[in-house]
């Protein structure tokens, strides 16, 4: 690599983070004019946490274990899918719902034709603040249990939890760019984000506890076709300390494959593009 | 007058219903598929009732329990709030209110046409229900059966007339829906969709049994697994009609006086 094309490439990512800086911006501007949706929307934000959170506590108010794993540890399980939840519906399907929207309105020839790449500005053109109460909500969850374990990450753990951390977004942000791929031929989507939606709700739980469902076939699904081991439970068994150098390895590589192979199908999609509109 | 003028347009009403669930054929199979709750709950309970019941939960109780919710809950549900509070947004009720039919019934009859279909789709899983806890069923025993069916028809107007109440309230608020989405999550719990109501802590099930949620889903599968006596099931089934004519009233009240202040944006 010769230096011109590192001065460039450097040049190329700061102009993207001052772009986001900007899509940012505009985005809370955008939610901040609906200040009492941000008390209402918190509320059920909370409410929705209670609901998260009862039938674990009624699981195991009738068994110490379950599938192995502790109430403490299936607590560090729902935090991380409160923490991701947040993430998902605060900086990833706002945006990327309103991409079927141009889709299918053909307004999406408007952001073709800004000189910066589509997939970075569609996914960037929405945020919900108002999902700050789902991430400090995972927060207090993690917090609690590990005051009930008795015992903190060691910063390695942590650190490695960051990564997954980094990873389970990248996953979940590629499944949803090939959801919102499919607007392009099939158009009618919405449906398919709840579904997506009530798919995701099935990672609070460990993945362990489908162990024997279908002889194996529904942690199988879950650990390969929609990975939510690799959201959820790995990150809480990485920040427990628990978790196997061989199935993080295994992991970070099917992250790499699924963000991969989830840009092709983008780039696919957009040339599948006719503008719709008259 | 008016009666019989509605009641002679209703089939052609139900007609038109199902020809729209028809044509959104694919729409509808995926809203279907987004009911899967009822099933992971049923794999973990399945995880923890491996060595030993949980009440009177058995593994096969469980089983029974949640594939009767998952089939009762696909057949009552309804998405008649979402259209009330969006129509009410954008104006389509001024077009109407000028038929001669009241929305309200026209609504119902979209909704009901698309019951078939629904029971279409939830056969195999009575038919897995029949196969993996039949001796458990409410079939063997005729008065039972004929007090699930009637509980079924019951629930799903509940439902339908709650659903209206919310839909409604755009009439007056903005965020409807956000009260909606409040209402899903009391309900997960107190109707048994999430946990079955006896397992629940006892201070939760005391008032599982005065609020109206446990009428929509847990009281009509409670009695087709056969979980509950002649006695209760009577008693349970006034209650549930009685909050059906309740909510009824109420909602037709609400979307009378939502009407007047009613102002048809668009055009």
């Amino acid at each position: 690599m010769t230096l011109s094309m590192l001065a460039d490439a450097r040049h190329v990512v700061r102009r993207y983070l001052r772009l986001l800086r900007v899509q940012v911006r505009t985005a809370t501007i955008g939610a901040m004019q609906y200040r009492a949706d941000f008390v209402v929307r918190g509320f059920i934000a909370l409410i929705w946490m209670g609901v998260a959170l009862a039938p674990l506590i009624v699981v195991f108010g009738a068994r110490q274990q379950v599938a192995g794993w502790t109430f403490a540890e299936a607590l560090v399980v729902v935090a991380w899918f409160t923490l991701l939840k947040a993430v998902l519906e605060g900086a990833v399907s706002p945006s990327l719902t309103a991409v079927v929207e141009h889709v299918r309105n053909g307004t999406l020839d408007f952001v073709l034709l800004k000189p910066a790449d589509a997939q970075f500005l569609v996914s960037t053109a929405k945020f919900e603040p108002w999902r700050i109460i789902d991430l400090l909500g995972a927060l207090g969850i993690f917090v609690y249990a590990f005051r009930l374990l008795g015992r903190w990450p060691h910063p390695a753990q942590l650190l490695l939890a960051l990564v997954f951390l980094v990873l389970a977004t990248t996953t979940l942000y590629s499944i949803w760019i090939l959801v919102v791929s499919a607007a392009f031929w099939v158009v009618k989507v919405d449906n398919l984000s709840y579904l997506f939606g009530s798919l995701f709700d099935a990672g609070r739980w460990p993945i362990d506890v489908f162990r024997g469902v279908f002889r194996g076939a529904l942690r199988f699904a879950f650990t390969f076709i929609f990975p939510l081991a690799l959201m959820t439970t790995y990150p809480a068994q990485a920040l427990l300390g628990k978790l196997a150098t061989s199935t993080a390895l295994f992991a970070l590589g099917g992250g790499v494959v699924f963000a991969t192979v989830s840009r092709q199908v983008w780039k696919r999609a957009l040339r599948m593009y006719t503008s719709a509109s008259s | 007058m008016t009666l019989r003028r509605a009641i002679r347009a209703y089939p052609t009403l139900l007609r038109v219903g199902l020809s729209e669930v028809v044509a959104y054929r694919a729409e509808f199979l995926v809203w279907i598929l987004t009911t899967n709750m009822p099933l992971v709950m049923l794999a973990i309970w399945h995880a923890v009732a491996k060595d030993g019941a949980v009440g009177r939960f058995d593994q096969k109780e469980f089983t029974a329990y949640y594939l009767a919710v998952q089939a009762v809950r696909l057949l009552t549900s309804t998405w008649v709030v979402w259209q009330m509070s969006m129509e009410i947004r954008d104006g389509t009720p001024a077009a109407k209110l000028l038929r001669p039919v009241h929305p309200l019934f026209a609504y119902s009859a979209e909704h009901l046409a698309a019951v078939p279909l629904r029971a279409l789709v939830v056969s195999p899983i009575f038919a897995i229900l029949y196969f993996t806890a039949g001796d458990r069923l409410a079939i063997h025993d005729p008065m039972l059966l004929a007090i699930a069916l009637a509980s079924l028809v019951g629930a799903w107007m509940l439902i339908f007339f709650t659903m209206v109440l919310l839909g409604a309230l755009a009439f007056y608020m903005e965020s409807a829906l956000g009260l909606f989405e409040l209402w899903l999550g009391i309900h997960a719990i107190f109707s048994g969709y999430l946990i079955p109501l006896e397992v629940l802590p006892p201070w939760i099930r005391g008032a599982t049994r005065v609020l109206p949620f446990r009428y929509m889903l847990g009281f009509p599968v409670e009695t087709l697994v056969g979980l509950e006596t002649h006695a209760s099931a009577l008693r349970e089934l006034a209650v549930q009609w009685g909050y059906v004519g309740f909510f009824f009233a109420v909602s037709l009240l609400v979307w009378r006086a939502g009407v007047r202040r009613f102002a048809a944006y668009g055009g």
